[in-house]
């Protein structure tokens, strides 16, 4: 009975190791599979101290410049940036719509160049795009996603619908294709309509929040990269990197950046699940304990006849990497089981690395828990032991 | 020309230190010869206990020498001691002491399995230890299902089964009945017709006189010493 629960301890402490490290897997490769949806040839530009990481706040760089509409036209010189197959604007600002009596407030508002869609891999698949003549004109035309014509339509055809937004009548001329959720953000719950219009009706003539930026095939991703930060230091007349005023980001470095997250989020979750194998350790520890001091007698005994001290030691050390193991398999069990569901949202990703690592350390855990209870059964001096009732 | 199987020179014990000291054993110097049947007497807190303790090599004396079978055990450290005890003496206590939960040739096979012995020979020499003491057919028996007197049987075959020096027996009869008594005795003196020598420490007048010679002791020394024809 005492040895179930002690063995539940180790249990517990294998199981969350192994279930809490595929959670975190799991999630490392949701949100990897989301950037890998933005495409390899996408290039953002943001100003400095939190630019449009969310799309949630507008860019207001206090003492550096910011992005401008002429640090878009830059970009798009041909002649300066040869691996820039294009770049658009984007100002991001926040509004709430309504159609009738529905109002919803989408997670993402920008305002942008029609050249938008297909620098970010963004697709319309209902409808159509507004045009480069609708900038020029400042029109009130949207583009949404589905999430946010879900709200407000439910399951009508959004298309030329009028919606209000901000106080302003705007058409929705089309909306993009499903892309998906990154954990964080709904990219469908999103209106994208001209910055001109954005910036005339709702979000004035300031800086613009980011740049999109497509370069002309994958491999020439760097080069573009490159020339953007060559044609931006020329825009903000910049010396050298150290007071760079912009941050340019491919999916490669934002692959980068939130790959270290996830690890530093596997590694904080492994570490709890670690500590709580501690405490199994420690639980067998104790009854160990237990069972040398009730073996006191049986221990003399055994030394009186002879008993080597090694025998002695290895006898419970024996015992204990039982118990630990017996622990451990059962932990690996109910955390394989467990991790054939969702949890929290997240499907979770066993490696074989974490059940075989989980396995050796609760073989290990009896081992250096058992250790110091072993030791102290072999040293016990004969005599003392023989007399103990 | 018999061997010395145990030979004592000036032993000594002390307990604590300055006004506390207990003197257990002072300058205590004897010798057993091979073959010998010895009980050693004494009321309690003579040092009989203590003298056994240290025949036995479960304590060192503070002072003077312990030879046993010419090997002198102050050279030895406690693995060296440790062999010693398995193969040199036999221990029998007073509550039997067999290994709860495990079978009588078990526990008889348990000091042969500490010095290496081979599985097969252990079993045989084992079933023939106990065969010796009159328990063939109760060699599966757990601790639990033998009497007293059997029990002691168990013990006292576990101790010669490695062939020992000399069998060590600490009040062997004190938990017996009279008529289990009777049976050790028969059996310690059967041994020992045999060639076995034996010690036995003991309080009890019966059990002394069923031995050949009688140490007796008192406040750690040896006020007598004296022999007699079986």
């Amino acid at each position: 009975m005492r040895s179930s629960l002690t063995i539940l301890g180790v249990l517990i402490g294998v199981s969350s190791v192994i279930i809490l490290t595929a959670v975190g897997n799991g999630s490392a490769a949701a949100v990897r599979q989301q950037i890998e949806k933005l495409g390899t040839n996408s290039i953002t530009v943001m100003g400095m101290g939190g630019g449009g990481g969310g799309g949630f706040s507008r860019t207001r760089s206090s003492t550096a410049k910011g992005l401008t509409i002429a640090d878009t036209t830059a970009l798009n010189n041909k002649d300066n940036a040869p691996h820039i197959k294009q770049a658009a604007p984007i100002l991001n600002a926040t509004m709430t719509c309504t159609y009738g009596n529905i109002s919803a407030t989408p997670g993402s508002a920008k305002g942008t160049w029609p050249s938008y869609f297909e620098a970010a891999n963004s697709p319309v698949d209902k409808g159509g795009y507004w045009t480069n003549d609708d900038v020029a004109q400042k029109r009130g035309v949207a583009v949404i996603g589905t999430t946010l014509a879900k709200n407000l339509f439910d399951t009508d055809s959004p298309i030329d619908k009028v919606i209000r937004c901000a106080g302003q009548n705007v058409t929705v001329v089309g909306v993009m294709k499903s892309k998906g959720t990154t954990g964080f953000q709904d990219s469908d719950d999103v209106i994208i309509m001209p910055i001109t219009f954005v910036q005339r009706a709702i979000a004035g003539y300031g800086n613009i929040s980011q740049i999109q930026v497509e370069s002309i095939d994958a491999k020439s991703t760097q080069l573009a990269m490159d020339e953007v930060t060559a044609i931006m230091n020329s825009q903000h007349k910049i010396k050298s990197t150290a007071t760079a005023d912009y941050r340019v980001l491919n999916q490669s470095t934002i692959l980068q950046s939130s790959t270290d997250s996830s690890k530093t989020l596997t590694v904080l979750l492994a570490a709890i699940a670690a500590i709580s194998l501690l405490v199994g350790g420690i639980g067998i520890t104790n009854i160990m304990l237990v069972s040398v001091t009730e073996r006191t007698r049986e221990i003399g005994i055994l030394k009186a006849i002879g008993a080597p001290k090694a025998a002695i030691l290895t006898q419970f050390l024996i015992e204990a990497m039982m118990l630990s193991l017996l622990g451990g398999i059962s932990g690996v069990l109910l955390g394989l089981g467990i991790s054939h569901f969702s949890i929290l949202g997240v499907v979770p990703v066993v490696s074989l690395s974490s059940v075989l690592t989980a396995f050796i350390v609760s073989a290990l855990v009896g081992l250096v828990f058992g250790g110091w209870p072993a030791n102290r059964a072999a040293s016990l001096r004969p005599i003392e032991a023989l007399r103990y009732e | 020309m018999t061997t010395s199987v145990v030979k004592v020179n000036d032993l000594s014990k002390t307990y604590g230190a300055g006004d506390t000291a207990v003197y257990a054993l002072k300058k205590i110097s004897l010798e057993i010869q091979q073959g010998d049947f010895v009980a050693i007497m004494g009321a309690s807190g003579s040092g009989k206990s203590t003298l056994m303790n240290i025949l036995g090599c479960l304590d060192a004396p503070t002072a003077g020498n312990y030879w046993i079978r010419n090997l002198d055990v102050a050279d030895l450290d406690e693995e060296q001691l440790a062999v010693v005890r398995s193969q040199l003496i036999g221990f029998v206590f007073q509550s039997f002491n067999l290994i709860p939960r495990t079978s009588a040739l078990r526990n008889v096979e348990l000091p042969m399995a500490y010095q290496g012995v081979s599985r097969a020979d252990r079993r045989r020499r084992a079933a023939e230890a106990l065969a010796a003491v009159g328990l063939a057919d109760r060699m599966e028996h757990q601790p639990h299902e033998l009497s007293g007197g059997q029990q002691q049987r168990v013990a006292i075959a576990r101790a010669l089964v490695t062939e020992p020096a000399m069998v060590l027996a600490d009040e062997p009869t004190g938990a017996l009945d009279t008529a289990s008594t009777r049976e050790i005795l028969e059996l310690l003196h059967e041994l020992n017709r045999k060639g076995t020598t034996v010690v036995v420490i003991t309080h009890e007048e019966e059990v002394a006189r069923a031995a050949r010679r009688v140490i007796r002791l008192r406040d750690g020394e040896i006020i007598e010493d004296r022999t007699w024809a079986a």
